[in-house]
């Protein structure tokens, strides 16, 4: 048998690796038990209710729940309709569909009134896998993002999701919220604080800040126990709310560590690095590097294999790190 | 107006259209010809049909009225004006800077607007989630949403139809407003969506063909709707656009073009007479 170095025998026992249930099926948990809670909780979906996991709340609430077909612009404009007259609606199908198909409508049935309608867009991001680019969302979060008053959520694991779904019933306004398809590893115990718009700290660290969200939240936190072996010692922010955007939490780590870099899975351009990168440039810059899809779509494979190709992993945050400690003066 | 005769609603008729052509006017934009041919239905809406209180704008049980082809606000806002929602004399301010009178209607901006249209398709939908939410509540409030033919070239206008029928939405009301011209031409040049009635009907709505320009029909037909129970009902008024002032009629170029202030004066004295 191979003796593990000292290093490798830390990092085996740093990180377990437990995966949780995916996002969509805390939601789909979760919009159950806001049903129970609040009679004023609706939902609509456009056939993919099996997918995203709303059809367990129309299981629960078949009077309350409202298959709307395959037609995501009626759906959009439905909710906004339900809305205006008091009804809290959580729309739901995937990401891709939900913000491409019904853009126009979250425009002007949505957020030109600013109605309290809640968009939750499942299969985020490429980590779906095999069913291939046009089922995956790499877009989704720029153009939330573009929707004034809108705010813009993407949990990274089952706790976080709970806690924010709750947070988008009780948030009067409209939200969109990503969630995933593959489960998600587990980065939280339960037992912490959330507030949207205000990013969580997960580890400190003095050299480098990692600020990421969704899914790569865990790779970032991976790469932090990597980089600590290699005495580099890296901040990780999960960057949960991504509309509002939390200044302050993105000023102190620029303050505190002087160099940011960014993870997210989707395009570089509209998401996480564009929008850090304007909050740093604008207070406090300092050098960024970010990790996330090049001006691409992806396409199928396993959703391992998709995040490897495309550059969304622990050893790529680690690369980007070393980088960016190149120009930290 | 409690008891609103034909006469006296074409009365109101007339005064919406001296208002939406002094308007457009004074704005030195706008659409009237699609506004011109709304006016009667409008008219017998805010002064007849809808159950609504102009001093208490957001009474929940009042019925809903979405004017879906935007591009007619002149006539919406002249309605909401002559019933009390606000000053007559803040018309004026169409489409000016800071106004809450938009070039299109924006919900939250003027009271008594329900949604925010002129993104052409919207409000059949918006109606139907406004009427499943009455269901939803039992409340017996109803929905109309004012569309074009023009505007029926949208696809989400038909997956509403499908909607609406499937979940037999009964108090959701639409009117179309069937001026046979769209900004570009003739409807049935540019996009031929006729059979109307044909394709509702087979939609799975109550459909009711009229003449949009004659009282006596406008609230028979309303009240057909009313009585029509387990689907939605499909209002197609056949209207002719720019209707009132002899110029605009059928004329393509009052689409989305102002009148003159010469213009303004023969509408006037033609609407006067």
């Amino acid at each position: 048998m191979k003796t593990k170095s000292p290093s490798e025998m830390k990092a085996a026992v740093q990180r377990e690796k437990k995966l949780g249930l995916a996002t969509r099926d805390a939601y789909g948990q979760v919009l159950v038990e806001l049903g129970q809670a609040d009679p004023r909780i609706v939902a609509v979906d456009a056939d993919l209710s099996k997918s995203t996991k709303s059809g367990l709340f129309g299981k629960a609430f078949p009077d309350r729940f409202f298959n709307c077909g395959i037609a995501e612009a009626n759906m959009v404009s439905v909710a906004a309709g339900l809305a205006s007259c008091g009804k809290i609606p959580f729309a739901s199908s995937f990401a891709s569909f939900l913000l491409c198909k019904s853009f126009d409508q979250l425009r002007m049935s949505v957020a030109n009134p600013s109605l309290n309608v809640k968009i939750v867009g499942s299969h985020g991001g490429i980590s779906l896998g095999e069913d291939g680019a046009s089922q995956q969302s790499v877009e989704d979060f720029a153009l939330a993002c573009a929707l004034p008053k809108f705010t813009v959520l993407s949990p990274a694991d089952e706790i976080s999701c709970r806690a924010l779904v709750r947070l988008a019933a009780e948030h009067v306004g409209p939200v969109y919220i990503r969630t995933g398809r593959p489960k998600a590893p587990i980065i939280y115990t339960g037992s912490e604080h959330f507030q949207l718009g205000r990013a969580n700290k997960i580890v400190a660290g003095e050299d480098v800040t990692i600020i990421a969200n969704g899914l790569l939240v865990w790779e970032a936190l991976v790469a932090s126990d990597l980089c600590r072996e290699r005495g580099i010692s890296v901040a990780v922010i999960d960057l949960h709310t991504l509309k509002p955007i939390d200044e302050a939490a993105i000023i102190a780590a620029a303050e505190e560590t002087g160099a940011i870099v960014t993870a997210e899975e989707h395009l570089l351009s509209g998401g996480v690095a564009s929008r850090v990168a304007q909050v740093v440039a604008e207070h406090h810059p300092v050098p960024m590097a970010s990790v996330g899809i090049a001006d691409t779509y992806a396409e199928s494979g396993t959703p391992a294999e998709l995040m490897e190709k495309y550059g969304l992993t622990a050893k790529h945050l680690v690369q980007a790190v070393e980088s960016v400690l190149k120009r930290k003066k | 107006m409690e008891n609103g005769t034909i006469e006296q609603l074409q009365k109101k008729a007339t005064l919406l259209r001296k208002d939406i052509v002094e308007m457009i006017t004074a704005a030195a934009s706008g659409h009237p010809g699609g506004s011109l041919s709304a006016a009667d239905l409008i008219t017998a809406l805010y002064f007849k049909v809808l159950r609504h209180k102009p001093s208490e704008p957001e009474w929940s049980d009042r019925d809903r009225f979405i004017l879906s082809k935007g591009h007619g606000a002149p006539a919406l806002y002249a309605a909401l004006a002559r019933t009390g929602y606000f000053p007559v004399e803040n018309l004026k301010t169409l489409r000016k800077l800071g106004s809450p009178l938009q070039g299109h209607p924006e919900k939250g901006k003027l009271v008594g607007i329900e949604a925010s249209t002129g993104s052409l398709g919207q409000g059949v939908s918006i109606g139907a989630g406004m009427a499943l939410a009455g269901r939803l509540d039992r409340k017996d409030y109803r929905v109309y949403v004012l569309m074009g033919d023009g505007e029926a070239n949208e696809g989400q206008v038909w997956e509403a139809a499908m909607f609406a029928a499937h979940y037999k939405i009964d108090h959701l009301t639409v009117i179309l407003d069937c001026n046979r011209q769209q900004l570009d031409g003739w409807t049935a040049e540019i996009l031929d969506i006729e059979p109307l009635a044909d394709k509702w009907r087979a939609f799975g709505w109550q459909v009711i063909d009229f003449n949009g320009h004659d009282f006596g029909q406008i609230l028979k037909a309303f009240d057909e709707a009313r009585r029509t129970t387990g689907k939605p009902t499909l209002l197609l008024a056949r209207t002719t656009k720019g209707k009132g002032v002899s110029f605009m009629e059928n004329n393509l170029e009052f689409h989305g073009v102002a009148p003159t202030t010469d213009q303004l004066q023969a509408s006037l004295k033609e609407l006067d007479r």
